[in-house]
């Protein structure tokens, strides 16, 4: 028969008195709650406790458990005086703790029952943990050791967190009676985040009629044409406009917030904000001074020219023999032509938009102060309407090749005596007749000497294009680093440990033999990547749409390649 | 507290200290030896050499510094999340198992494992490789379904010690939790 207590550390050095709290039959365990010291009058000991019960939440039934004695000098009558109590405080089972000074083990004995061993669990927590436990932390996506709502740790900390109104009393109050617990020394909490919570409502309230206006701006009927939706779904800062929208509307609600996961994320979302826009700050106050918006307009021009110029390069290179490889002289003059004039044209409108570009930086690098996240995209999305050609050059050269692998493949078959089934999707053979198997072979022919043109425009093309791509996604990773990051998860992970918790430990306290068990029960915080996994804000990550083994198939076969993807529904 | 000589399934010796703090708390304690001064020392000597000829090709000193940033990192980042210095169970009857495991620089990995969760501790074998190893585990089973056993656990990972010392560990955690 195993009786477990539930000490609080904080009555490790209390005057003796009576201990309050709550007996949790099923489990066999009492948690004791506060130390009501002496002298006291016992009436008013049973009135008080009835008080307190009638207040607490959910009807915790708080009672008299036992004595605690911790004799100083001049106490002597102490003893005798505590164990008489069991007689006025009627109870099934009376517990009485006694401590020596200067011995760390406490004695204990459980009257009117019989015991064979008993285990004392002393420990060390705090509100919000408590708190947290009791409302079945964790969230959903994480396991917990302590997840079964019927064990024993679990009714303690429910018992904590329902038992408020008994921490109201300390003993520096001047009251009849005078009692220790864990409140009694303070509790946590610091000016600013009470400061923070006054401000809260009416800086939801700006928020929310800032958001009503944003978002009559958007309704405009002459936003949902065809053309600009479709644009604003493709471009990023329009994206991250819109997400950005969507938690500020969350944060904009005037109710708190109604569990741990919902503060941890409005939490999180506020931090994200404040940290975004100190880096967009930085970022406008590095730019703005020392002309550097001149700086980089001057070089963008001749930087563009230069692009232009070794693609020019490279596309008299594929005209001439490149590599030492031979192409066919029409094909190549024809595709090389071509795309020279594609060329050409866009220098053309480079240099015709070059005396905007230093307006357009200007205004471009205002957005940064809504946050580094849309200096970051507008950058994104400057770069992909900058290196527009490219694009055009890849879908050109992609369409091409693939066009010309689909007809070889099928000549192949044809070359073969084999048709391709669509019906049945699969590879049968066919008899055909001399005029179509002539010209099959012809074109057979045809098409693979000019293999080798097609195929080295679209290997130069597609590498470009990647290369755009890989600049892109480094961009997006970082945006979508910054927006779904739980840096203030974190932060209290480091500051405050205990508030996260993933579970408890133990720790044997001592063993002297005769006395009870003694265990010190700790909070075990979550580890650090078990935070960021709980606690990530949900984003429209974009994340690698294929794996590599089929994104190297469709370049093969010359599919065009979308790389990243944006993921359109949230997922909670 | 006995300490004999138990090796692990490679043969290298570790120790096993077996603490009994009262008729239903026990404690287990599997220690491995510590990181030998002479691996580290070969570690470094090849790093630099390898450092000190591709400056002596190079003539580039950040070929040099960079060596030893990398050196010190790396010496770090082992001690601190891979050399497991020690690991631990500790039994207590009625309330549940915990599972701990201590590394070279001082960190702690606690997990806590309560009894209702608890269906059983036995010893499993596994075939690896060329190998047949046993290791003990814990059987973990949901409170609503007791007869099915939701997840195992293994215990002693780092260290995996031998038969001789699991059949020790195994007998005295019976006797704990049998009794409740």
């Amino acid at each position: 028969m195993v009786l477990k207590i539930f000490f609080p550390q904080c009555c490790n050095r209390a005057d003796s008195g009576l201990l309050v709290g709550r007996w949790i039959s099923s489990q066999d365990s009492a948690v004791v709650l506060a130390v009501i010291h002496y002298p006291f009058i016992p009436g008013h000991v049973k009135q008080y406790i009835q008080q307190v019960s009638m207040q607490a939440k959910s009807g915790v039934e708080l009672s008299v458990l036992g004595s605690w004695s911790l004799p100083k000098d001049g106490q002597e009558g102490m003893e005798s005086f505590l164990r008489d109590l069991s007689t006025i405080f009627p109870q099934e089972r009376w517990l009485q703790i006694n401590r020596e000074v200067g011995k760390m083990g406490f004695t204990c004995q459980v009257l009117q029952r019989d015991q064979s061993k008993t285990l004392i669990l002393d420990i060390h927590w705090l509100y919000t943990v408590a708190l947290e436990l009791s409302d079945g932390l964790p969230p959903q996506n994480y396991k917990s050791s302590l997840t079964c709502p019927s064990s024993p740790l679990i009714q303690m900390f429910q018992t904590v967190a329902n038992s408020q109104p008994l921490f109201f009393l300390d003993r520096y109050d001047d009251g009849p009676l005078k009692s220790t617990h864990w409140q009694t020394e303070g509790r946590e909490a610091s000016i600013i985040v009470e400061l923070l919570k006054q401000a809260c409502i009416p800086l939801c309230m700006l928020i929310g009629w800032l958001l009503s206006i944003w978002t009559w701006i958007c309704n405009i009927r002459i936003f949902s044409l065809y053309p600009l939706r479709f644009l604003s779904s493709k471009l990023s800062t329009c994206v991250q406009l819109s997400y950005r929208t969507e938690y500020m509307r969350l944060l904009s609600s005037p109710k708190p917030a109604a569990g741990h996961t919902q503060f941890m994320r409005k939490a999180n979302i506020v931090v994200s904000f404040l940290v975004d826009v100190a880096l967009g700050m930085l970022l406008i106050w590095w730019l703005y001074r020392d002309n550097h918006i001149t700086m980089l307009a001057n070089t963008l021009v001749p930087a563009a020219d230069h692009v232009a110029k070794e693609l020019d390069e490279l596309l008299q290179w594929l005209m001439g023999a490149p590599a030492g490889l031979k192409m066919n002289r029409a094909l190549d003059q024809v595709l090389g032509r071509f795309f020279l004039y594609h060329i050409h044209l866009w220098i053309s409108y480079i240099h015709l938009m070059s005396p905007f570009i230093e307006g357009i930086l200007w205004y471009g690098g205002l957005s940064a102060c809504l946050g580094l996240t849309f200096a970051l995209s507008l950058l994104s999305d400057m770069v992909a309407l900058l290196t527009f050609h490219i694009y055009c050059f890849y879908v050109y050269g992609a369409r091409l090749y693939c066009l010309k692998i689909y007809g070889l493949s099928s000549l192949w078959r044809l070359f073969r005596g084999k048709k391709w089934n669509v019906l049945r999707q699969r590879v049968d053979s066919c008899s055909y007749d001399m005029d179509q198997l002539f010209i099959g072979t012809l074109l057979f022919t045809v098409l693979l000497f000019l293999l080798p043109t097609t195929a080295l425009y679209y290997l130069v093309f597609t590498l470009l294009r990647l290369l755009v791509v890989l600049f892109q996604g480094v961009l997006h990773l970082s945006v979508d680093f910054i927006n779904s990051f739980p840096l203030f998860a974190m932060s209290l992970r480091i500051t405050r440990p205990y508030r996260l918790a993933e579970g408890v430990k133990f720790r044997v306290l001592c063993e002297e033999p005769g006395t009870a068990l003694h265990l010190l029960m700790e909070i075990n915080p979550l580890k650090c990547s078990a935070v960021v996994q709980t606690y990530r804000t949900p984003t429209y990550s974009c994340y690698p749409k294929d794996s590599w083994a089929a994104l190297v198939k469709k370049l093969f076969v010359g599919e065009l390649i979308y790389p990243w993807r944006h993921k359109t529904t949230k997922t909670d | 507290m006995e300490d004999e000589a138990f090796t692990d399934i490679n043969g290298k010796s570790i120790s096993l200290d077996c603490q009994s703090h009262s008729s239903l708390c026990s404690e287990f304690i599997v220690s491995v030896p510590k990181v030998s001064i002479g691996k580290v020392m070969v570690y470094t000597c090849c790093v630099w050499l390898l450092a000190y000829a591709v400056f002596f090709f190079t003539e580039n000193t950040a070929v040099l510094s960079s060596a030893i940033f990398i050196t010190l990192v790396g010496m770090m980042l082992h001690i601190h999340f891979v050399k497991v210095d020690h690991e631990s169970l500790l039994v207590i009857g009625s309330l549940g198992i915990q599972v701990s495991s201590s590394y070279a620089s001082g960190r702690e990995t606690t997990t806590f494992i309560e009894m209702s969760k608890i269906k059983d501790i036995v010893i499993n074998e596994a075939i690896y490789m060329h190998q047949i190893i046993y290791y003990l585990c814990v059987l973990l089973k949901e409170p609503s379904d007791p007869n099915a056993v939701s997840s195992v656990v293994p215990l002693f990972q780092s260290s995996k010690p031998r038969l001789n010392c699991l059949v020790k560990v195994y007998k005295s955690c019976q006797e704990i939790i049998s009794k409740c």
